[in-house]
């Protein structure tokens, strides 16, 4: 019972996060653009997220002809399941999570390149040049940011000795890793960033080129599944972010520890969000060669730094 | 990437920058005297129309939304008989308001013009003719006209001197 309990409050926490960032998103990005973005529909305007949703529902839920009709209609499920399956692992507070697995970074790594296939087969099965060239996009971006953003979860991995989410955390109590593997967090953010294709980074949409990439062809839920999976992944990626370089959970024990872990997840869904508002897309070679040239060898260098002082002291 | 953060941190402090958006029906911008919104016909100081159905204003309008008949009054004045705009025509371009002679027809700050039936954007002299000066106050176009059309007596015009006696030597 008490674990069907923690199950429904993680999908609850993580859907009604990513659901609500989409008015936060809005509202947080007029902010910057001196606007004042959807304030009309309830208090605040945070009945927005009501109104899109009902507006979603009524949509003509619309498949191609031309499309291949299976592999269409299953890949924004990929997309959602392989997030909300990465969430099991993320502890919430002490004794908060689904399951603590020892392999909980490699089950993280694993189910993001899972995600991969549901933006690939859903611009393949669209049957169209754009959503080809957007997932075509994004799968090569994937294979570029994949590498080092495991790479550069190794230090942390090495520090605390354990592949367990509940390890890292309580492996930070004498300090957070951002100090240490301080390369390790700024490698790891901007593969986070790439990996949910958010802006700058959001080439496999790219929709001054691309119309809007691999979901042309999408309408209704199904547009909205990819949609909410992008809040999802954005919402994933800082909660990881907040894990293991921040000390997740930790923090000063007036406040319940759930409220630090979702304090610090949303300072990374701010800047998430400030990213967006502030950088223009980067080209799609450039793209690649940040990652390939730059960013894998920070990763490596950080790698090597890291085992060598570890060793030395042990 | 010095410059990338410093884009980042430049954005960041939008924050504190004051929201641009007016909202708009509750809170009205501010409109200059000059906007050129609703057209609206004049009257002059002595309360008859300014408009002398000339037609210069049907003539220079780019869209041909104005259409109107000239006809007379007793003493021999022209006014329009009918006048007619057609607002979802009308480019609000102003041009009729330069080419009006007597100040008769202006454009005012009222650009709420939005109707459910297209043909309710028609309007007619009666919705058109207001009974004020609008923009242009004490002005008459029959006080400076070289014509008597009741208004004023020959040399008692604005600006007019007495009428010289043909019959007379002296300077």
């Amino acid at each position: 019972m008490h674990y069907l309990l923690i199950i429904a409050g993680v999908i609850l926490i993580a859907l009604s996060i990513a659901a609500g960032l989409i008015w936060v998103e809005r509202r947080l990005l007029s902010v910057w653009q001196d606007r004042l973005g959807p304030n009309r529909v309830g208090p605040f305007g945070l009945l927005q997220v009501l109104a899109d949703t009902i507006k979603l529902f009524f949509k003509e839920d619309w498949t191609p002809k031309f499309a291949d009709k299976a592999v269409f209609i299953m890949a924004p499920g990929i997309l959602m399941v392989t997030i909300l399956l990465t969430f099991a692992v993320i502890p919430f507070g002490p004794g908060f999570n689904v399951f603590d697995s020892n392999i909980g970074i490699l089950f993280f790594l694993g189910n993001s390149s899972l995600g991969v296939y549901s933006i690939v087969l859903g611009g393949w099965a669209s049957n169209n040049k754009y959503s080809l060239i957007g997932a075509m996009r994004a799968s090569a971006q994937m294979l570029t940011y994949e590498v080092f953003m495991g790479l550069s979860l190794m230090g942390v991995v090495m520090m605390a000795d354990s592949f367990s989410f509940m390890d890292i955390v309580e492996a930070q109590r004498g300090g957070w890793f951002i100090i240490p593997q301080f390369f390790g967090f700024i490698v790891f953010f901007i593969a986070g960033i790439a990996e949910t294709h958010r802006l700058p980074f959001d080439i496999p949409e790219a929709e001054g080129e691309l119309v809007a990439g691999y979901h042309s062809e999408y309408s209704g839920m199904k547009f909205g599944m990819f949609f909410v999976g992008e809040y999802l992944g954005i919402t994933l990626i800082s909660a990881i972010i907040a894990t293991l370089f921040f000390g997740g959970w930790l923090g000063p024990s007036f406040l319940p520890p759930v409220f630090w872990f979702l304090f610090k997840t949303f300072i990374f869904i701010f800047i998430f969000i400030l990213l967006r508002a502030s950088l223009p897309r980067p080209r799609y070679d450039q793209l690649m060669k940040l990652g390939w040239k730059f960013l894998l060898p920070v990763a490596l260098l950080n790698l090597l730094a890291t085992g060598a002082v570890l060793l030395l002291i042990k | 990437m010095i410059s990338i953060l410093r884009t980042i941190w430049l954005t960041f402090l939008h924050i504190f920058h004051k929201s641009e958006t007016i909202e708009y029906p509750e809170e009205k911008p501010y409109l200059p005297p000059r906007y050129r919104g609703r057209i609206v016909l004049t009257r002059d100081s002595d309360g008859k129309e300014r408009c002398v159905a000339c037609n210069l204003c049907a003539a220079a309008c780019p869209v041909d939304c104005i259409s109107l008949q000239a006809t007379e009054d007793e003493e021999g004045r022209r006014y329009p008989l009918f006048f007619r705009i057609n607002f979802s025509r009308c480019i609000f371009c102003g041009f009729c308001e330069e080419a009006c002679p007597t100040y008769a027809i202006q454009l005012i700050p009222d650009f709420e013009l939005a109707e459910y039936d297209r043909q309710t954007m028609v309007y007619e002299k009666e919705h058109l003719l207001i009974s004020g000066e609008g923009k242009y106050h004490d002005y008459n176009f029959y006080k400076n006209a070289g014509v008597d059309m009741g208004v004023k007596g020959k040399g008692e015009g604005d600006g007019e001197e007495d009428p010289v006696d043909i019959n007379d030597l002296m300077p």
